[in-house]
């Protein structure tokens, strides 16, 4: 807890408190821990004069900025144009399937996230998904189910 | 300087009217009413409902005439077939996700989307869909958010944001999704809000209420084991006819006294008079600070969104509050405590309900410094749209009710206390009293125009006994931060400050008849009602509330002089530092 | 602090020493081996690949090879890709395996890894980049340095002209000149409107305020577009200095870089670019020792397509949701904090120095009557050769997709082509032959967009993909204003239904009435083109939506609701093989029997197709 304290009291050091900082705040707050506590939110909306309200706004507004922590393994699909045109629906149908849960949600032990994300920028690599954040190109069922096997055994 | 006049065409009529004015002022001018939903004159004029298009000839698209200002030369046309159809389709979206209740509404017959449908003949929703679902927000003593009912017109939160400059309630997700919450959806009750209820008088539908209270007053008054005493507040008598069609500001106090009565209460009082208490028990106050430096600048505490404001937001300044309780709380302790000796009325059995202007009163009435020996001052608040509803319900037809006066023997009012209902006014008795009180004499000197009008701070300085005051009063809680801003600066040098949450003060509060955006854009309501409230205090005889005969035999009989030990047990307060946000991870 | 002189110095040492990089003929024994650090090739590991060769050449004691990480070369579908100058060898897929074999037969024997090399569409063994036809037809401006220098060094950006173009505008070139510059250039915004940009800049300068700001626009949300992204990632200062440029034309002191945060090496990179430029006092107080201060901050975006509206973006700027704001007033005017701002997207400032120092005749003799220039797209989708591709102005889809794309993989015929994302409007095999351009697009229902290009094959069912548009838009609506928050999910709600079997003909109708309302009674650009997508697959493919609605059919298996794959009995010779393959049992017969597919079992999937060797399987 002391180590969040300090983190949120450093970031106050680094920006000054005008509210266009609000932004780059929470990307460095989502940044640290995955994802943006409520303590954090308190702590800005002080430090900004930016009512909790709004910076709750803001955070459910931009789909980078989530309020849940992230499982260990966080697994995003690509549903950007390049990728859907090359079947990564199948991907992410597969996915949610054996996980059980839906895109923006963590398994109940904490491990496994999933997110559909726009475009990684890799459409040369269509269908592609990452694993916290480290990309796997031209991915198939198969390939996922390998992918998955092997995280699950971990 | 003169603006410069622009001329246009709207509707094949030529107009002019000055540089700046937006489209649908301009309309308005020419006898247009275009229709309207999220704006909100001066406070919500953001264009996002998209019921104000027109086109303009020679511009690609349509303009969004409640922002978008006149050119030289424009033409308008504000119903043609391209408008009147996109304005059907986004009505018909609009309605497509409602909750189409409307019977079940409290805002049936004043809802501004109701008279949309009607005027627009919508009789079947012609794109369905899935609709938004919300739980509804209850918990708060005050208010009811009901967000199935919301049209995302963002009034509510422009009144909370930049009006108020709390910001309770935002938008919050995106999209279709997208809603007006509080941070983590979680209840009004555990924010920031301050119950000021500005919020309800914005909302164009239900989606924003009161938290109704009136059947509990039924329940009472049928009892007949229970004594039910009522109590209305200055400012409610000013408002109260609008809700029966009459002129906005009408003063209605005998109509709605003989009212009250035919509802059964037992007694009607009028919380003027209470308003004289506390402007004997804050003069003293006042006074005694004034002579020993202590504590100054004094701040008033009739407001109880205000009190609720300081509270979380400058606890370190609370010593600066009076200790006074509001007038209709302090009345409440008298009607427990005198009254009932008085009348030999077992307390217990007395059951006091406040008419008030306000909702933030509800939330105040259960504050638990609010009882006196284990009784609460005040069992029940209820707005004026309630009580007009109570009216409604006991099939009384208001506008043909005979006058009464109030009941003795603590019906008897000072004009002092009548213009508690407006912004300068509690500072303006105050000072009254406060004169009288430094000089020794009885002066004649009695209307402090400084302190009144619809300016959100009005500040003067005013000399009494040869020594002047610096006082100020201010409206809306964006103006009370300035004033707290100033005085935490130490670039303040105020001696008697007074707050009022509401912009206009009482005679705007958050129970007040809700008027539509219409409404509020072509007729000065704050002036009308205020004008009203002054020119009740301008009839009366008695205009000093420590001349009030009512008071005197009180004090004489009882409380013994402001300030008394009895005085402070019953009449005064204290307050405590408050969390902004108190939220569940 | 560098002084003008410094600068020039760098730039002609520099200039020689990377000769070898532009010059097959470079007269040097030095050898560099640049590796592709676009994203795309970073994902498949061509940091490692980097990290190898440098390991090699130390452990051989090589010291005549320098290894250099560059932007993408375009060709991302071979990633990741391997370049080796001056001889311009190029490899294509490499692994972190394949270095040492290239260093012993390329770089120490003078050989060529020949199964390293890229074979084009026909066939044809390609060992240089210009050789290959994906490079053929395109001209680089936009991307001129992209593959070519070190993004991360500013001495590299100096030697190809860099920052020149700064100078001579602020040595030799009022405000207005430069304005009349870029106006006489027909250069217009990349950003999908095709504002004048020149024009913009002019209204900008025109607006009354001390206070002024440039932006650049890099929030690509196009979802399946990365040009700005490429050009950030491999020539960062192009945009410094064009923004610096424009800084000076309008008179504004302060610029922004919006950019999107999942862009995370695009980020570092310009950050990097913004120190050292910084260093070299050629961003700050009086650049280039004259009256002139400039300085750019880098802002992220966290993810909503809606802020690439310049109005959201500039609320979003100012640290609040990304609603835009009603327009007029447009931000020349009122933008970043009620101050008079410019905005252009990256593509667009990628050209501007260029502009100056070859002037506006040049550039304005590229492309077509219309439209200057060049366009960058990200081509994707069902082509052959995916990736990053610069044409001028005018030429044409078909060019593109099967001279620069290769064509469709696996045989198909090409059935549309989407432009514009989400904004935009799909192209007919009919119009393949449109040339590409503002106006063109537009007149056939489609729009420039910011450069996405995805290719269908006749797999894909439009309705679907219209649906995918507009599950996107929806996700994606700010939710601000009615048209696009409500009307944008009804449109999505009629074209699942229509997807799911459970439409009626009259839906069609309903799509139609809510397009048309959105388009014109929407808040902003993005609301107003929303519908775009349905408006032109009903355009082109009106007969496969009443297809979906009246007979419930989808010719394609991406409607799963309504597919119905069947086993054509004359074709079928009893193999077995989709019995096989097929993951639920669905297929009935045993030995040399005709199969049958069970419907009830049958899940859609597509395995048997794709299994049958005789084509006997359908839908």
């Amino acid at each position: 807890m002391q180590e969040e304290d300090k983190f949120l009291k450093e970031l106050c050091d680094i920006y000054k408190p005008e509210k266009d900082n609000l932004i780059q705040m929470l990307n460095e707050v989502q940044e640290h821990y995955g994802y943006i506590p409520q303590e954090a939110q308190k702590v800005l909306s002080e430090f900004l004069s930016i009512p909790m309200a709004e910076i709750y706004g803001v955070v459910t507004f931009y789909s980078r900025f989530t309020l849940k922590p992230k499982g260990k393994y966080s697994i995003s699909v690509c549903l950007g144009t390049a990728c859907f045109v090359k079947g990564s629906q199948k991907i992410m149908d597969r996915l949610t399937e054996r996980l059980c849960i839906q895109p923006g949600e963590t398994t109940k032990d904490g491990k496994f996230s999933i997110d559909q994300t726009r475009c990684v920028g890799a459409c040369g690599l269509a269908p592609v998904f990452t694993v916290n954040g480290e990309v796997y190109g031209k991915a198939t069922v198969k390939k996922l189910d390998e992918v998955l096997d092997k995280l699950m055994k971990e | 300087m003169e603006k410069k006049m622009i001329n246009l065409t709207i509707d094949n009529q030529k107009i002019k009217v000055p540089e700046g004015t937006t489209i649908l002022e301009a309309a308005k001018q020419a006898g247009i009413d275009i229709p309207t939903l999220c704006f909100l004159k001066e406070i919500n004029e953001v264009g996002d409902c998209r019921m104000c298009i027109v086109e303009v000839e020679g511009r690609r698209g349509f303009a969004t005439s409640c922002i978008q200002t006149v050119e030289e030369g424009m033409v308008v046309h504000t119903h043609t077939q391209n408008v009147l159809e996109a304005r059907h389709v986004i009505l018909d979206l609009i309605i497509s996700n409602h909750a189409k209740d409307c019977l079940t509404c409290t805002r049936s017959g004043n809802c501004e989307l109701q008279m949309l449908a009607t005027k627009f003949n919508v009789l079947s929703v012609e794109f369905p869909g899935e609709m938004t679902k919300h739980k509804v927000d209850d918990l708060s003593p005050s208010i009811v958010r009901d967000f199935n009912k919301c049209i995302l017109c963002r009034r509510c939160v422009a009144a909370c944001k930049n009006v108020q400059h709390i910001g309770a309630i935002d938008v919050i997700n995106r999209g279709f999704e997208s809603c007006i919450s509080t941070v983590g959806d979680c209840s009004l009750n555990n924010v920031n809000c301050t119950f000021c209820g500005q919020c309800i008088e914005a909302c164009p539908t239900g989606a924003l209420h009161e938290k109704e209270s009136i059947n509990d007053v039924w329940a009472k008054l049928k009892d007949p084991d229970t004594y039910v005493v009522v109590q209305t507040a200055p400012a409610v008598r000013v408002a109260l006819g609008e809700e029966f069609q009459m002129p906005i500001g009408t003063n209605v106090a005998g109509k709605m006294v003989t009212a009250l009565k035919r509802l059964g209460f037992d007694k009607v009082f009028d919380t003027n008079t209470g308003a004289d208490f506390t402007i004997m028990e804050e003069a003293n106050e006042f006074v005694k600070r004034f002579k020993k430096n202590d504590n100054l600048p004094m701040m008033t505490s009739c407001c109880p969104a205000w009190v609720k404001y300081i509270e979380s937001y400058e606890p370190d300044l609370l010593p600066h509050l009076s200790s006074c309780k509001s007038p209709h709380q302090m009345f409440g302790a008298l009607i427990k405590s005198y009254y009932a000796n008085k009348m030999g009325i077992n307390p217990e059995k007395i059951y006091t309900v406040s008419v008030m202007p306000c909702i933030a009163k509800k939330f105040e009435r259960q504050r638990p410094e609010m009882q006196n020996d284990g009784l609460w001052d005040v069992d029940n608040v209820i707005t004026t749209r309630e009580l007009s509803r109570m009216i409604k319900q006991a099939n009384i037809e208001f506008a043909k009710l005979e006058d009464s006066e109030f009941d003795a023997p603590m019906g008897e009012a000072t004009g002092a206390g009548a213009i508690f209902g407006t912004t300068g006014g509690v500072m303006e008795a105050a000072l009254r009293t406060a004169q009288d009180t430094l000089t020794g004499k009885s002066l004649d000197k009695i209307e402090f125009e400084q302190v009144r009008g619809g300016k959100g701070i009005k500040k003067a300085t005013i000399e009494i006994a040869g020594k002047p005051i610096k006082v100020v009063a201010a409206s809306g809680l964006s103006n009370a931060r300035k004033i707290l801003d100033e005085i935490k600066s130490g670039k303040a040098d105020y001696q008697f400050v007074e707050i009022m949450a509401c912009p206009g003060g009482c005679i705007m509060g958050g129970g007040q008849p809700i008027k539509s955006s219409k409404t509020r854009s072509e007729v000065d309501v704050r002036k009308l009602r205020a004008d009203s409230i002054y020119s009740i205090d301008e009839k009366s005889t008695i205009r000093k509330s420590h001349e009030n005969p009512v008071l005197k035999k009180i004090y004489e009989e009882y409380l013994e002089e402001p300030g008394s030990y009895r005085a402070e047990k019953l009449l005064h307060t204290n307050y405590r530092k408050r969390e902004k946000y108190h939220l569940e991870d | 602090m560098k002084s003008l002189k410094e600068i020039h110095k760098i730039r002609e040492e520099k200039r020689k020493e990377l000769d070898l990089r532009v010059n097959t003929k470079a007269d040097t024994r030095e050898k560099h081996i640049l590796v592709c650090h676009g994203t795309g090739c970073t994902s498949s590991k061509s940091p490692e690949i980097l990290r190898r060769f440098r390991e090699i050449l130390e452990e051989k004691g090589i010291d005549n090879v320098r290894v250099i990480q560059t932007g993408c070369f375009g060709l991302c579908a071979k990633g990741p890709i391997v370049i080796i100058r001056p001889e311009d060898t190029f490899y294509a897929m490499v692994t972190p395996e394949d270095c040492e074999e290239i260093i012993d037969t390329h770089i120490v024997k003078g050989g060529k890894v020949e199964r390293l090399l890229c074979r084009d569409i026909d066939g044809t063994m390609v060992d240089r980049l210009d050789d290959l036809n994906f490079y053929k037809k395109q001209k680089r401006i936009a991307l001129k340095n992209c593959g070519v220098i070190n993004p991360e060094n500013i001495d590299e950006y100096i030697a190809f002209d860099g920052y020149l173009a700064l100078e001579k505008v602020l040595s030799d070139m009022t405000p207005e000149e430069v304005i009349e510059t870029i106006k006489n250039s027909g250069l217009r915004g990349r950003g999908g409107a095709g504002f004048p940009t020149g024009k913009k800049w002019e209204l900008t300068r025109a607006s009354e305020g001390k206070q002024k700001y440039v932006v650049s626009n890099a929030d690509e949300g196009d979802p399946g577009a990365f040009m700005d992204r490429s050009i950030l990632e491999g020539d960062p200062h192009s945009v410094l200095e064009a923004m610096a440029i424009a800084a000076y034309a309008i008179g504004a002191d302060k610029g922004y870089i919006y950019v999107r945060a999942e862009y995370p090496i695009a980020v570092q990179r310009l950050q990097i670019a913004i120190d050292q430029a910084r260093d070299y006092g050629i961003l700050g107080k009086n650049i280039f020792g004259k009256n002139f201060n400039f300085d750019i901050e880098i802002r992220l975006g966290a993810g909503a397509f809606v802020c690439g509206e310049e109005t959201a973006l500039l609320e979003s700027i100012e640290g609040r949701r990304g609603q835009p704001r009603v327009k007029p007033p447009y931000p020349a005017v009122a933008g970043l904090w009620g101050k008079p701002t410019l905005i252009n997207n990256v593509e667009t400032y990628a050209n501007i120095a260029q502009i100056i120092l070859k002037g506006a005749d040049w550039y304005s003799s590229i492309g077509t009557a219309n439209s200057k220039g060049t366009k960058v797209f990200a081509l994707g989708g069902n082509v052959n050769n995916i990736g990053l591709v610069e044409v001028p102005m005018g030429t044409t889809l078909r060019e593109i997709v099967y001279d620069i794309g290769g064509g469709i993989p696996n045989g198909r015929d090409f059935k549309a082509a989407q432009t514009g994302g989400p904004s935009g409007g799909c192209i007919p095999k009919e119009h393949l032959d449109t040339p590409i351009d503002y106006e063109s697009l537009k007149a056939i229902g489609s729009m420039m967009g910011s450069g996405g290009l995805i290719v269908m094959d006749d797999t894909k069912c439009m309705v679907c993909l219209a649906k995918f548009y507009l599950e996107f838009t929806v996700s994606e609506s700010c939710g601000k204003c009615t048209p696009c928050r409500i009307g944008t999910k009804r449109m999505l709600e009629i074209l699942e239904r229509l997807c799911n079997g459970e439409g009626e003909e009259f839906d069609i109708y309903r799509l139609e009435k809510l397009a048309a309302n959105i388009q014109k009674a929407s808040l902003c650009g993005l609301g107003q083109s929303a519908p775009n997508p349905v408006v032109s697959t009903l355009k082109y493919f009106r007969e496969e939506f009443r297809q979906h609605a009246i007979q419930k059919e989808c010719k394609t298996l991406e409607c799963k609701a309504m597919a119905k794959i069947t086993i054509d009995q004359e074709k079928c010779k009893g193999c077995g093989l989709c019995q096989k393959h097929c993951p639920v049992n669905a297929i009935d017969g045993a030995g040399r029997d005709k199969r049958i597919i069970n419907q009830e079992k049958c899940i859609k999937c597509g395995t048997c197709i794709a299994s049958c060797p005789f084509h006997a399987i359908g839908n």
